[in-house]
């Protein structure tokens, strides 16, 4: 018997076609996902150099950050973001890669048509160029993001050059409270750690909180791992994710199956496996979460009041903490529920699937959202996403409630299409940044579950889920 | 890509924390299919008002850090997004140096990819520089990557660590995916093999 391995030494060393004597690897990546944003420079430089996509069959392609969420049937207006998705669509063509159109219904936000179209698998390395690829990691794949070289780089050799992360892990003990999600479990886990806690460190989420969340909810935990600074998260292959991916329309068949079902197995941390680091929080001290500032570890209960920084004596914290209250328009002492928000957003990579929006739907059944409320939207996370959203009625509750129910797409977590905020506008967000401009420039966001966004828009302002329960 | 063998110039302060890509270069600026013309709109948000008129306390505003060739900044530089418009932004300004007590992963990752020296400095010594930095144009930094080190204005040398295959990479401009392409063999034995294990995956 070698000695215990984790899952990230186990995916790691099965993947490694060279090591140099400092350490340096090549990695082999078996998954590779590309949008429009990231790659193409990537293809541009394949051009250049006269090389060649190594797998084509490997790499799957979908536009998602610069589409418009409402009617496309006379296709992209804003000219520059028209061509960059023209771009891809071509480069796919001339590389032979497989692409999603605009009006093809797997169409949405890339991490979530991997994992929808079977193409997310555990034991896999996936690489996209996009740092939320941590999501993946929810099937027990190594996953994370990639610059646009690295994206070059791929396409040519199908292999990454990278240094060896250290383990961490994060144990969550006992059972969710009431009202409790997925989304504020990973906002408490980086309150805790910090926004670089995990920098260099690959995080495998853990205990009984962890194995009891479905799949989808166990994406939200990986989605934001590098909001911790952490290259990867990961959560270790279950009976529940194999029912997950079987029967998906990339997942393996036929014989396959047993076989990679077998092999999937083998793949969870060994007993007496070591790790560099370990953190364990209770879930009896999780209450639902939401950001005050600017960075995602500027985060708190709900039934806190907004920092002081004249009680800090750190002086980079301090001016940290001003900077923050001075673009967010907060006075220290405030209660988080007393902020009046303008808008509202429940969509992106992090919380627009399917159990995101029943929880919504859920909430706002029969009620109509608050007057102050300005624009609150629902981007569903995939064209698949929205339809079984409206074979269910959701989008009739949704509407019903004062909501627009748009087409999929990333949206106003980052703003490049036309979904934004305007300046001095705040907004409760399911997305996953809270950074000056993110949302639009001058736009204050306050990041939540989409359970407590849902309440706020009820309430017009940062409400508290449990209220309504 | 550009070698980076020893760099003299006037550097830039900007002590700020957990500076993010999205700060570097906003989201509409990456729209383009291309890696150059991005130094105009480097810290756009900051740099300019809202009508696109300068912000005149903005650092790279002021005249004598226009030409700034190195940039000294907070903990966590680089923080958030992937996107490598961070660092095609920075080097079409025409930084070619950022030293911070820690980088976030993927930007430092990138920065190596273009030319880009991410220096990692403990924070005494980041303070010290950041403050030479301030007094502005007489006060010119040397990051000298052959010998690992930064010289400051008093003559005050601080060494820092690399890893050496990636310093060595930069000092010879050399292109990544070529080196790669010479493992090709070994590439194909590993998938020969994989083919056995993983079938499924191919």
């Amino acid at each position: 018997m070698g000695k215990p391995r984790t899952l990230f030494d186990k995916i790691w060393e099965s993947h490694l076609v060279d090591e140099q004597e400092n350490g340096t690897c090549l990695l082999y990546i078996d998954r590779h996902l590309i949008h429009e944003v990231t790659s193409p420079q990537a293809f541009e430089g394949l051009r250049m150099s006269g090389r060649k996509v190594r797998r084509p069959e490997a790499t799957l392609a979908v536009a998602d950050h610069n589409v418009p969420t409402t009617d496309r049937k006379n296709g992209i207006a804003d000219e520059t973001s028209r061509i960059q998705v023209q771009t891809l669509e071509d480069n796919c063509k001339e590389f032979g890669v497989k692409y999603f159109a605009l009006d093809d219904i797997r169409q949405g936000i890339v991490h979530i048509v991997g994992p929808e179209q079977g193409f997310t698998q555990p034991g896999m390395t996936i690489v996209c160029g996009d740092s939320h690829t941590s999501t993946h990691g929810a099937f027990g794949a190594l996953a994370f993001g990639i610059g646009t070289s690295e994206v070059e780089h791929v396409l040519a050799t199908q292999t990454l050059i990278q240094k060896r992360a250290k383990n961490m892990r994060i144990n969550i003990e006992g059972d969710l409270l009431p009202g409790i999600t997925a989304k504020d479990l990973i906002l408490a886990i980086i309150g805790k750690i910090g926004t670089a806690g995990a920098t260099g460190y690959v995080i495998e989420y853990a205990g009984k909180a962890v194995v009891d969340l479905s799949v989808e909810a166990r994406m939200t935990v990986c989605n934001m791992s590098i909001e911790a600074g952490a290259r990867a998260g990961l959560i270790a292959p279950d009976e529940k994710t194999f029912a997950y991916i079987k029967g998906r329309p990339m997942a393996p068949g036929g014989d396959d199956w047993e076989k990679a079902v077998a092999y999937w197995k083998t793949l969870p941390s060994d007993a007496g496996a070591k790790y560099d680091v370990e953190v364990t929080l209770h879930t009896k001290d999780i209450k639902p979460q939401v950001t005050w500032g600017t960075s995602p570890q500027d985060v708190l209960p709900i039934d806190a009041t907004i920092p002081d920084p004249s009680l800090i004596s750190d002086d980079d914290t301090r001016k940290s903490l001003e900077r923050s209250l001075e673009y967010m328009g907060l006075k220290p002492g405030t209660k988080l529920q007393d902020i009046a928000i303008d808008k509202v957003f429940i969509g992106s990579c992090t919380n627009g699937r399917i159990e995101d929006l029943r929880e919504v739907a859920k909430l706002v059944n029969g009620k109509k959202i608050a007057g102050n409320i300005k624009l609150a939207m629902i981007v569903p996370g995939s064209g698949l996403v929205k339809e079984q959203a409206e074979e269910e009625g959701l989008d009739k509750i949704f509407t019903a409630a004062g909501f627009e129910w748009r087409e999929p797409g990333c949206s106003m977590c980052l703003a490049m299409n036309a979904d934004r905020l305007e300046d001095g506008e705040r907004c409760a967000s399911t997305s996953n940044r809270n950074f000056e401009g993110r949302q639009g420039r001058g736009g204050r966001t306050h990041l939540m579950s989409p359970a407590m966004a849902a309440a706020s828009a009820i309430k017009g302002k940062i409400a508290d889920i449990r209220e309504f329960m | 890509m550009e070698k980076f063998v020893k760099l003299t110039g006037v550097a830039a302060p900007l002590p700020i924390k957990n500076v993010d890509t999205d700060m570097i270069i906003p989201k509409q600026f990456l729209k383009t299919i291309k890696r150059t013309g991005l130094g105009k709109h480097l810290f756009d948000e900051m740099r300019y008002t809202m009508r696109g008129e300068e912000v005149h306390d903005f650092v790279l505003n002021q005249p004598e850090y226009r030409n700034s060739c190195i940039l000294i900044s907070g903990e966590n530089f680089g923080c958030g997004s992937s996107r490598e418009h961070a660092p095609w932004a920075l080097l079409d300004f025409g930084i070619r140096c950022v030293i911070a007590p820690s980088f976030a992963d993927i930007f430092y990752n990138n920065c190596f990819k273009n030319g880009i020296l991410p220096v990692v400095l403990p924070k005494k010594d980041v303070e010290r520089l950041m403050h030479f930095a301030e007094i502005g144009k007489n006060s010119l930094l040397t990051v000298d990557l052959e010998q690992q080190n930064v010289t400051a204005p008093d003559g005050i040398v601080c060494n820092f660590d690399i890893d050496q295959f990636r310093k060595h990479c930069l000092i010879n401009g050399l292109d990544d995916i070529a080196m790669t392409l010479e493992k090709a063999d070994k590439i194909e034995v590993f998938e020969k093999k994989e083919k056995q294990i993983t079938p499924w995956l191919f």
